[in-house]
């Protein structure tokens, strides 16, 4: 038997899924930009960013609803929890994907410098946390989610070594400044699009299991 | 002075009987001082026989019957000899549909029990009526009536006048069968208010189908099912992550 609050909660899924497909896309448009150097799919983050911020407003008042009318408990009580700390991650990353595009709009005015190399590769590895973060909340997948936690670290460090890298660059030649703080702004963007990544994946740990791992429990041994 | 212990009601193997028929299965569970603990589970599944079984009002249920170890304050209510008048004024009751005595007015209601008991008569009497008719949150709403027929109010104020009828004689434990189902939203708010009001001095056990009254008022939340205690625990915890899957299923709406 289906319950009625089952159906509000698909009706949510679907949403923040759509939601989840947009950000994936502009970031795509975004770091795709920087890669291939075409600031015409720069241009179509805005529009994926309009839709994003559309279905923030969706998701709340869809949550609001459902907790006024169906008043959830338990597993339902922590799936409505999750997807409203998803909606606004998933909000935060569609503001980095446009301060990206942005960024690279100023970068691609300068001269290239090889270290943007390194950032694609930063870029592919923050796409697949967002992609599996968004897969795992669909099937509830508890191991993808710890996949996308352990991916986190990886992206920290390249944030860490693109900087150092990037200052080094600064500290050489003078005239690529400019370039390198675009380079660092985008590296700094992507990191954090880990970092909400990495909340959406803790959060569907919390809804399936109603474990909080968050502040280092993940990383202290705590396993959901 | 020794501190009292902070278990004051304690059930161990509780089995309950009708006839031959075994609607309680063997409860072991504790209750706290000044806890709210509220009984939740499907229809049959035992837990007003358990709430009767407290204060052996389930033996005057015809074929009633109980075995198994109750203490209240250390007292083993079942030990032979024990008169269940007594325990009654020691564990209160206050009942789904508010019944007043038709008969009496509203300042005889709440007098009965201290009569009956010969605890108090006269100035005293009166100031005990009043302490009990504030405690239930009435008094402002009745000090003008009290020789008017209990039958007058209306249904929110017949059962707090219960309550003050039950709290007169200071029990150190009320045991309320969903003491909410036949009221409004605003009669329940008053009597949910009540309740929290009253646990700094008297432990409550509630029956409730209620699953947010239970979540809003509770410290801890006992789930039955099929006479068996599936669960007991802090509430919060019961109604955010349950342990057992049929408390899930159950407060979910899954079942039952």
């Amino acid at each position: 038997m289906q319950r009625q609050i089952d159906h509000e909660l698909n009706k949510l899924r679907a949403v923040i899924l759509s939601m989840g497909q947009a950000v994936e896309a502009a970031v795509e448009e975004a770091t795709e930009g920087l890669i291939e150097r075409d600031p015409e799919r720069l241009k179509k983050v805005r529009e994926y960013e309009d839709r994003i911020n559309a279905y923030h407003l969706e998701v709340d008042e869809l949550c609001l609803k459902l907790i006024a009318q169906q008043s959830p408990l338990a597993a339902d009580l922590r799936m409505i929890l999750a997807i409203i700390k998803i909606n606004a991650d998933l909000e935060r990353m569609g503001d980095q994907a446009m301060n990206i595009s942005l960024n690279v709009r100023d970068y691609l005015s300068k001269e290239p410098l090889p270290e943007a190399a390194t950032i694609a590769s930063m870029a592919h590895t923050v796409r697949k946390m967002v992609r599996d973060a968004m897969e795992a909340f669909v099937k509830a997948d508890l191991t993808l989610s710890e996949q996308v936690l352990l991916q986190d670290d990886v992206v920290d460090e390249a944030k860490r070594t693109t900087f150092k890298r990037l200052i080094e660059v600064m500290k050489k030649d003078g005239t690529q400044v400019e370039g390198a703080v675009d380079l660092m702004l985008v590296s700094r963007n992507l990191e954090r699009l880990g970092d909400h990544a990495t909340n959406i994946a803790e959060d569907v740990i919390f809804a399936s299991t109603g474990k909080d791992i968050r502040h280092g429990g993940f990383h202290s041994g705590q396993k959901p | 002075m020794m501190t009292p212990s902070p278990v004051l009601l304690e059930v161990n193997g509780l089995k309950a009987f009708v006839e031959s028929t075994e609607i309680l299965h063997g409860i072991d569970l504790g209750v706290s001082r000044q806890e709210v603990v509220a009984f939740i589970g499907p229809s049959g599944c035992g837990k007003s026989t358990f709430l009767r079984c407290l204060n052996r009002l389930h033996e005057e249920t015809p074929g009633g019957r109980a075995e198994g170890r109750v203490t209240l304050e250390g007292q083993d209510l079942y030990a032979s000899g024990t008169d269940p008048v007594q325990i009654r004024r020691r564990i209160g009751m206050v009942f789904q549909k508010p019944n007043p005595f038709p008969s009496m007015s509203i300042f005889e209601n709440v007098a009965s029990g201290l009569r009956l008991n010969r605890i108090a008569k006269g100035v005293e009497l009166e100031a005990r009526v009043e302490a009990a008719l504030r405690e239930a949150a009435l008094w402002n709403e009745v000090k003008d009536k009290l020789d008017a027929s209990g039958m007058s109010l209306s249904g929110g104020q017949q059962q707090r006048l219960c309550i003050a009828r039950a709290l007169a004689v200071k029990p150190p434990v009320l045991l309320m069968d969903e003491p909410t189902s036949a009221l409004d939203p605003v009669s329940t708010a008053k009597i949910e208010e009540l309740v929290i009001q009253l646990k700094k001095e008297t432990t409550i056990l509630m029956v409730t189908h209620n699953m947010q009254q239970a979540a809003r008022i509770s410290d801890r939340t006992a789930f039955f099912l099929y006479g068996d205690l599936v669960e007991y625990g802090p509430t919060t915890k019961v109604f955010t992550t349950p342990s057992d899957r049929r408390t899930e299923e159950y407060i979910t709406g899954r079942f039952g």
